[in-house]
């Protein structure tokens, strides 16, 4: 995964609260099960008219060179589809500004290298359309101090992989599974 | 020791190693997989030279892409969807996972078949990459939806790292009125207090209302805490769920003591809300999330511009009388037996309107065969209704079978974003009863209750003003004549 330290790039703003997955990539852009090919179907009822023509007025059109997205609250609901965040990461954006997020979502974005943010409304509207820096180690948009939790800092300023990180704890895991057994016999099949 | 939610023992119980700031690795029991997503986690993980840590507790089922007309096989409408379930078929051999395949007679939705074969319990953790596996935390356990990334270190490791989430919990006083469902229960709270209203919360359902629903429209209740945006809903085991999970394939025998397995009098929780249950009414969305929903006797508000201009509704208009194209029962949300019977009773007998496309999609083989053993099949099928086997089906849009273009869908599922069931849908998503007297209809309308309130046949059917929007051919046909339902 690629590590997240700073980054300085315009903010394209998506007016909107609850922008859903199904917006960000419907079920009909997943054609593959792989996870590259996607951005082509990034924001699709939105980005396109009529014969796939992309529509000038949508942001991500404007603003091709936007590599941070703002939106509203409660972004990223809906489904699971991790596809979201693939197709946005290859697009090119490598943070997601919002008031609040949903909880998949977010942790989808930690897991692929880009940087939710929570910024209170009035800051959003503040860095929209300009180029801004964003500091993870100093948890700053602008000047704007956000709040983010010490695992997910750690694993994105480090690009650290998940499942490594843990399976250097296997022998705790053992050491739980063997209390467990006996606590509830039942789980184990 | 201090008094303890019942999110906080499940927490608890769970804790491999403490990671600090708030986050730990927590054992995950059980793991379950759909086609969609699940075969993209396995074929990852393969590529990475990882294994699962335990096959034995991890699950698969075909039921996102799946076709759901009869005599299916392989072969899906979705362009290029069969890859998703030969692949997901192969993915799961090579790792030793027991997969409900296409055919096989346990198939059905995750969230149906899942508690059907007692694979979810009390007590345990279970995760899937499909935000509504919250839909299991009806019987007591910690569920929830995950990404693909998540899934394969959930499969790696037998492990995940999160964030402890808050507790809230949501308190249902009183008793239902007749007619009022649990659909309608979650419908109001997320009316009440926003679709992003659960965020970063474990949200425990408790209160007398919660207590007296049975196991399926507890199922129903839970399903829809990620339209919350909780992390997962949460009702403590009782007889009612013991009862149901007696004698199920992968339920202990005999089951264990549960009983603590509820929030300690005196726990405090991070957020509390009260609704009076008395006070629900039959609802149904409006707009474009289904924190747009309102009364069925109510009027459209006034909400974003864009949403009425998707949607086609005028702000003041009563959402009673718009007339529909097109009618659905199935999903995660609603498509179990006591659903189906619901809807089967207000269907005997009558038909549905001219011009409604209408389909039924029971949410296993397992639901299928018991309607069928009842006769619900016929009664739906004489009323013009589409029979299928089970699967998601038309929840959401794949790319191939769908409804017209621009059509208005009133839909029994949990989901009424922008093109979530086609390019230009509309979906209006209510309770089943509400779906079928709609389909009956052939406009948006509540059963008859037995004081006759709300009724179609009892009260002047109001005169909507239809906005129209290009594309809705609907809306460009006069309104239907009112049928007696």
């Amino acid at each position: 995964m690629p590590p997240f330290t700073t980054l300085t790039a315009r903010v394209a703003l998506l007016a909107r609260d609850n922008v859903d997955t199904d917006a960000i990539i419907p079920s009909r852009e997943m054609k593959t099960t792989g996870r590259t090919g996607l951005a082509e179907g990034l924001f699709a009822p939105w980005r396109y008219v009529e014969g796939r023509v992309p529509d000038p007025a949508f942001v991500l059109n404007a603003m091709p060179d936007a590599r941070i997205l703002a939106s509203g609250e409660n972004f990223g609901c809906g489904s699971s589809r991790e596809h979201a965040v693939w197709a946005l990461a290859e697009w090119g954006i490598r943070a997601v500004i919002a008031e609040t997020f949903a909880p998949i979502f977010r942790n989808n974005c930690i897991r692929n290298g880009v940087l939710p943010v929570v910024l209170a409304k009035e800051a959003i509207a503040d860095i929209v359309g300009r180029e801004v820096t964003i500091d993870l180690p100093m948890q700053t948009v602008a000047g704007y101090r956000f709040e983010i939790d010490a695992e997910a800092k750690t694993m994105l300023v480090e690009g650290l992989d998940a499942i490594d990180l843990t399976l250097k704890r296997s022998a705790a895991i053992a050491a739980f599974h063997r209390r467990d057994r006996i606590a509830r016999p039942w789980v184990y099949l | 020791m201090a008094e303890r939610t019942l999110f906080d023992k499940l927490w608890d119980a769970h804790v491999v190693a403490d990671l600090g700031d708030g986050n730990a690795l927590i054992a995950v029991d059980r793991v379950f997989l759909h086609e969609r997503t699940g075969a993209s986690a396995l074929k990852s993980m393969a590529a990475a030279g990882r294994t699962v840590a335990d096959p034995a507790r991890v699950f698969a089922v075909m039921d996102h892409i799946v076709d759901t007309r009869p005599g299916r096989g392989d072969a899906t409408t979705m362009p290029g969807g069969s890859a998703f379930i030969t692949e997901t078929r192969a993915a799961c051999h090579a790792a030793g996972i027991t997969l409900f395949d296409v055919d096989d007679p346990d198939q059905g939705i995750t969230h149906v078949i899942s508690p059907e074969l007692g694979i979810v319990l009390p007590g345990v953790t279970l995760v899937a990459p499909d935000s509504h596996t919250c839909t299991q935390g009806a019987f007591g356990a910690f569920a929830w939806g995950i990404g693909s990334s998540e899934a394969e270190h959930a499969m790696a490791t037998g492990t995940l790292r999160m964030a402890r989430p808050k507790t809230m919990r949501v308190t249902f006083d009183g008793q239902l009125r007749p007619g009022v469902t649990a659909k309608d229960m979650i419908l109001t709270l997320l009316a009440r207090h926003g679709a992003g209203g659960g965020s970063g919360h474990v949200v425990e359902f408790a209160g007398d209302a919660v207590t007296a629903l049975d196991i399926e429209a507890r199922q129903t209740l839970c399903n829809m805490a990620t339209e919350f945006a909780a992390v997962s809903g949460i009702i403590a085991p009782d007889a009612v769920t013991l009862t149901y999970l007696e004698g199920r394939r992968y339920a202990p025998n005999p089951l264990p003591d549960w009983s603590d397995l509820k929030s300690d009098e005196g726990a405090v929780f991070d957020a509390e809300i009260v609704i009076d249950a008395g006070a629900i009414r039959p609802m149904v969305s409006w707009g474009t999330s289904p924190e747009h929903s309102i009364g069925i006797d109510g009027f459209v508000p006034q909400g974003p511009g864009r949403v009425h201009d998707y949607i086609g509704l005028a702000a003041r208009m009563p959402i009673a009388g718009v007339p529909i194209d097109a009618a659905f029962i199935g999903s995660c949300t609603n498509a179990r037996l006591s659903d189906l019977r619901r809807a089967a009773a207000i269907l005997d007998g009558r038909h549905v309107a001219p011009g409604v496309k209408a389909l039924v999609v029971p949410g296993s083989r397992a639901v299928k065969r018991a309607a069928e053993a009842e006769g619900l099949d016929v009664i739906f099928t004489r009323a013009g209704f589409e029979w299928r086997d089970s699967g998601c089906s038309l929840c959401f849009y794949a790319g191939g079978e769908g409804f017209a273009p621009g059509s208005r869908v009133i839909s029994s599922t949990n989901r009424n974003f922008e093109g979530r069931q086609g390019p230009g849908i509309r979906t209006h998503i209510a309770s089943p009863e509400v779906v079928a007297a709609s389909a009956v209809a052939g406009f948006v309308t509540q059963p008859s209750s037995p004081s006759g309130e709300g009724d179609a046949k009892h009260r002047e059917r109001p005169e909507p003003t239809v906005q129209a929007s290009p594309g809705s051919a609907a809306l460009r046909r006069p309104l239907r004549e009112a049928k007696r339902v």
